[in-house]
């Protein structure tokens, strides 16, 4: 029976030959990512104690208190401790804090391999499937259940063929290639199924590219999305150490319930208006949007390729009166990269501030939130009302690129004005 | 469990995890956070709401983060049932998780704020008490009703491990 990528990653998981959408497997879980705020502290710690049960297999568990380092105050500083000691006390090897975002951490420090089945504590989770993995969020309860018995059930899910062709056009990013499909297929267009993306923009496109386009897969309501591994994958994990695990391809004749076709040539850079991921538009369209903050940084936008991209639009410019541009390398391995590379220096000569890698800012939690009718763009993965901060401020998704020319202008600017 | 009656509180589409659990009190205890559930839309929700009141949304409830949070504190505000035209699919696990019956209904935009509804759930259907008015929902899959009749998974792990 053909297979897609997705249906042989599950059969796997499941011990099958063969599985079909729509059936549900007890599959087994290859890696269990926690974070500080969804890990641990919430239904997991007590339960267990009261379940009198253990960790399955804690080289299989991976903790990365991440979202509150550092703490902004003595609360999210407790939960960072209770994080730590919980790892500490459960045989948990593979803790990191102050790394950064938890799923640049997986990924550098080899904590994902292709082939094998990981879930997270966070919805962004099914960032791992850049690598050939399936990968996919859960709930703390959920994760309580992967932590005590190494398994779950999971519903094989349909998939959606996301096809780009073409090179990728000057001040054009992964970004705008994801914001584009999401656009298009809606933010829950994909609910409950999974996005295989194919073609040969993808193929032509960085690991650190690649992660940007699976991590928002959830943005469209997808349980995963994956991308087959190549040669740029292979090259991944050398480079990082990261063990071969197993490849795989969809049958030429699999199945897709269905099929977007775009032509990256067609492509220009997009933003996403407040307060919907999928409330796109051309960012030259957006309107005169006067902005307070400009946001790089995440598991989304703050990897090596994007604060090299905005280093290269700065350099030798300044950032306008009024805008804060703030800058969070995705981890301590990119501020080191980007350091080496002189970029930190560029982006700071330009007005920026660097920030520690973490998530803060991303969801207004601490180091950069906004006010009352304040407004920011954001090389980010969510623009939810209240999001970064005050229910009454704005938050407009876009490149790394279009995040920097819009600090040099002040408002929302199409970043091929600048190159 | 086959019928459950209750007071409704309506909302519309879109409903995701930022608005039902705000990330800024995240770092609370979950029954101080609670306090801010749906907040960004209803400031008044932790106030209005009272244990058994059925929550009624539209499109697409959920979407978003994985955060528990979210059903958590519904839950702790006395929420235990939750009726909508589709779900994020997280959401929707946290809230059979966490035994919270997550019904589908497509016709909830013909329901009102304190309607008060009785769901059938083993006939797949919704009287509106209030308004006289019926709907068809789904079903729930029986092996989720079994998750749901133990009370969730912490109920049912220890049933499975003999706690």
């Amino acid at each position: 029976m053909a297979m897609t990528i997705s249906e042989k990653l599950l059969a796997r998981a499941a011990g099958k030959k063969e599985v079909r959408a729509g059936e549900i497997v007890q599959a087994r879980v290859d890696k269990a990512m926690m974070d500080d705020i969804l890990g641990p502290r919430i239904e997991i710690a007590e339960n267990m104690e009261m379940l009198g049960a253990g960790v399955w297999d804690p080289d299989r568990v991976t903790i990365i208190s991440d979202h509150y380092t550092p703490p902004a105050n003595a609360k999210q500083a407790e939960i960072v401790k209770f994080t730590r000691e919980w790892a500490a006390a459960h045989g948990i090897v593979h803790y990191y804090e102050f790394a950064g975002p938890c799923h640049q951490v997986m990924v550098e420090k080899a904590r994902v391999s292709p082939g094998e089945l990981v879930v997270g504590t966070d919805s962004h989770t099914c960032t791992y499937g850049a690598l050939g993995a399936f990968s996919t969020g859960i709930g703390s309860t959920e994760m309580l259940g992967v932590l005590v018995t190494g398994e779950l059930w999971l519903k094989v899910p349909q998939s959606i063929k996301v096809h780009f062709e073409g090179g990728l056009p000057r001040g054009v990013m992964a970004k705008d290639v994801i914001l584009r499909a999401i656009g298009t297929i809606g933010h829950n267009g994909a609910t409950y199924r999974a996005m295989e993306f194919c073609g040969t923009t993808f193929d032509a496109m960085p690991m650190d590219e690649r992660l940007c386009i699976t991590n928002m897969a959830v943005e469209a309501g997808a349980k995963n999305g994956v991308i087959a591994c190549d040669s740029i994958t292979r090259t991944y994990l050398a480079e990082h150490r990261i063990p071969e695990g197993v490849s795989f391809q969809s049958d030429p004749d699999a199945q897709y319930c269905a099929e977007y076709s775009f032509h990256a040539s067609e492509l220009v850079p997009l933003c996403a208006c407040p307060h919907e991921v999928d409330n796109v538009a051309e960012i030259s369209g957006a309107g005169h949007v006067k902005i307070h903050q400009a946001y790089i940084g995440s598991c989304t936008g703050g990897r090596f390729n994007d604060l090299k991209a905005a280093a290269d639009l700065l350099r030798g410019k300044k950032i306008a009166k009024g805008v804060r541009l703030l800058i969070s390398p995705a981890s301590r391995e990119v501020w080191e990269a980007c350091d080496k590379a002189g970029i930190l220096s560029t982006l700071s000569e330009a007005g920026a501030t660097i920030l520690a890698s973490s998530c803060g800012a991303c969801l207004g939690i601490h180091s950069g939130a906004i006010g009352k009718g304040e407004v920011c763009v954001s090389s980010t993965n969510r623009n939810f009302i209240g999001r970064m901060g005050s229910k009454e401020g704005d938050v407009y998704l876009a490149s790394p690129l279009s995040v920097a020319a819009s600090a040099v202008t002040g408002i929302l600017t199409d970043p091929r004005t600048m190159l | 469990m086959a019928n459950i009656t209750g007071r409704v509180l309506k909302y519309g589409d879109n409903i995701n995890t930022d608005i039902i659990s705000p990330p800024a009190y995240m770092e609370l205890s979950m029954e101080e956070a609670a306090k801010y559930a749906m907040s960004p839309v209803d400031p008044e929700f932790a106030l209005t709401v009272q244990p058994g009141d059925l929550f009624v949304a539209e499109n697409n409830l959920g979407s978003g983060s994985s955060r528990e949070t979210a059903p958590l504190t519904l839950k702790i505000l006395g929420i235990r049932t939750i009726v909508a035209k589709s779900y994020a699919r997280i959401f929707y696990r946290n809230c059979i998780n966490l035994g919270i019956l997550a019904i589908e209904c497509p016709e909830t935009d013909r329901i009102s704020k304190f309607d008060v509804c009785s769901i059938d759930t083993e006939a797949g259907q919704i009287q509106n008490l209030t308004t006289g008015e019926r709907y068809l929902c789904g079903k729930i899959p029986p092996h989720i009703m079994e998750l749901v009749r133990c009370g969730g998974l912490v109920e049912s792990l220890k049933h499975r491990l003999g706690v």
